[in-house]
């Protein structure tokens, strides 16, 4: 029999957070509510699963003691005349509670990534209440303080109950828009952490573990949306070269120089198996196009190795869903390894990038080969100095380019 | 059902250069669509805020200025009232508003459910 300890709680706790407040949110009608239920159905499981052994479905037994504490406690505010909490339980009484529990994750998800929130505040929900990071660990990932985030939690609620941000999963016109906005989101996450990974702080890198969590419930949640894999796929594929990215002093191996023998060999097989079956369904998107460029990466030896014409092709597809010029750039570092420098730099000049480090660290690369090292000493300062400016990692954040 | 209040925001001085009778039609249509939802509870114009008074208690006593509560670049040009069930809805009437007006549209929920 288990005994119920407190690691183990901990772990129903990061596992099961996110269900039960997703279940209890639409049952209460208020994610405020929820959330409260819940915490005090951990707070309970706490004290008695150490003492009586944890129940067979723990996650049942959150969620059903979430429940009746919270329809307790309505029921003693509604008998004082709160009518507030008479509204909640009307509500919680109207509610079917045969709903699968699938469609109330997916809810809150389309919830929580509304476009009527800021991106930051999408961001902070996701993690909050679907990943069931304290407001202290996302302040932290976040580089802010605990107050400010905690305020940024608050409001967006606030907006999502005021404003009346519909629970639900939208309609199907709406559906590959907001669906967009889901995984921009959790992209934006996976990003966070595996760009901050270098120098920062370790729990960083957690956020990409956690990206890549909700990316499976994605594509657990909607088998029949391709871009959901392909998302998937594309994490799994950049995570698998995590522990070849850096060295041990922390610093940044590039792509060319990483020690392919470190890479996460069952990540890149679970990627590859995802970009695979993408190929097969052939309704390609942004995210399967990654997906797949990545996955040519994974499979070279070295970068002489690299097919490098696939890659070409692969961006060229890309740029018709995001004609950006990070894309271009992208597709102009795979120009210069089979076309040469000349080719390359003619089309990286074309590019309206100055603000961008890599423009300026692609230049640089290019112009030797080319016998301009003047330029490309100058090109090389402009990298670097736009690197120690922080507004750039902002904009990598935004960007769609492999690394 | 919850009520929204759609603002039109409009830029300071001259109306910004389009097909006038065109927007008025459109608008037009978007009130009468409104109308047979049977999401519509209140729209209309404004004056320019050079006609609008501010009344201001200061001690004991009410003063009164000529003209708006602050000079902006944008100012709120009309506004029409709506009844629906969630902030989805609101939008997809804002959006048809904006688009009708060719100018921004805030979209802002009333207190209380009515």
């Amino acid at each position: 029999m288990s005994t119920g300890s407190g690691t183990q709680i901990e772990h129903v706790f990061r596992e099961q957070y996110g269900r039960a407040v997703a279940v209890l949110a639409r049952f209460l009608g208020d994610i405020d509510v929820a959330e409260e239920a819940v915490q005090e159905a951990f707070a309970i499981a706490l004290e008695r699963w150490p003492r009586d052994g944890e129940p067979p479905s723990p996650a049942g037994w959150i969620i059903t003691t979430a429940r009746n504490r919270a329809i307790d406690r309505f029921r003693r505010e509604a008998a004082r005349g709160d009518r507030h909490a008479e509204a909640l339980l009307l509500h919680a009484r109207a509610q079917d509670q045969e709903t699968p529990v699938n469609d109330d994750r997916l809810r809150l998800i389309f919830t929580c990534c509304h476009p009527a929130l800021s991106w930051g505040s999408q961001v902070a929900l996701t993690l909050r209440l679907l990943g069931g990071l304290t407001t202290a660990e996302i302040a932290h990932a976040f580089l802010t303080s605990e107050a400010t985030m905690a305020q940024r939690l608050t409001r967006a609620k606030g907006k999502i109950r005021d404003a009346g941000i519909p629970y639900r999963v939208p309609s199907d016109t709406d559906l590959p828009e907001r669906l967009n906005a889901v995984l921009e989101v959790v992209y934006l996450i996976f990003n966070e952490g595996y760009l901050a990974s270098s120098g920062q702080t370790l729990s960083r890198g957690e956020l990409s573990a956690e990206a890549i969590r909700l990316g499976r419930v994605l594509v657990e949640l909607m088998p029949d949306e391709p871009e959901a894999r392909g998302l998937l796929g594309l994490m799994l594929l950049i995570d698998s070269r995590r522990p070849a990215r850096t060295t041990e002093s922390s610093a940044l191996v590039t792509l060319a120089e990483q020690d392919r023998t470190r890479w996460d060999r069952t990540l890149i097989s679970e990627g590859r198996a995802l970009v695979r079956r993408c190929l097969r369904e052939d309704r390609p998107g942004p995210y399967q196009i990654q997906a797949a460029i990545n996955a040519v990466h994974s499979e070279a030896a070295s970068v002489r190795d690299t097919d490098w014409t696939q890659i070409i092709m692969l961006y060229d597809q890309l740029l018709l869903y995001l004609p950006t010029p990070i894309v271009a750039l992208n597709r102009a570092a795979a120009v210069a390894e089979v076309a040469g420098a000349e080719a390359a730099l003619a089309a990286v000049e074309q590019l309206d990038l100055d603000d961008y480090h890599l423009f300026h660290a692609i230049r640089a690369e290019l112009l030797p080969r080319l016998g301009r090292n003047d330029e490309a000493v100058r090109a090389h300062q402009a990298a670097l100095d736009l690197t120690e400016n922080r507004a750039e990692r902002e904009f990598l954040l935004r960007s769609a380019a492999p690394r | 059902m919850k009520h929204y209040l759609l603002s039109i925001y409009q830029p300071a001085g001259e109306l910004p250069p389009g097909d006038l009778k065109k927007i008025m039609a459109d608008v037009r249509h978007v009130d009468e669509e409104l109308r047979s939802a049977g999401a519509w509870v209140f729209s209309g114009g404004l004056h320019p805020p050079e006609t609008a008074t501010v009344l201001r208690r200061r001690d004991s006593a009410m003063t009164m200025t000529d003209g708006p509560f602050t000079e902006a670049k944008e100012h709120i040009g009309g506004l029409t009232i709506i009844a629906v069930p969630d902030l989805d809805a609101a939008l997809a009437w804002g959006r048809k508003l904006s688009a009708a007006t060719t100018l921004p549209v805030e979209v802002r929920p009333f207190q209380g459910v009515a």
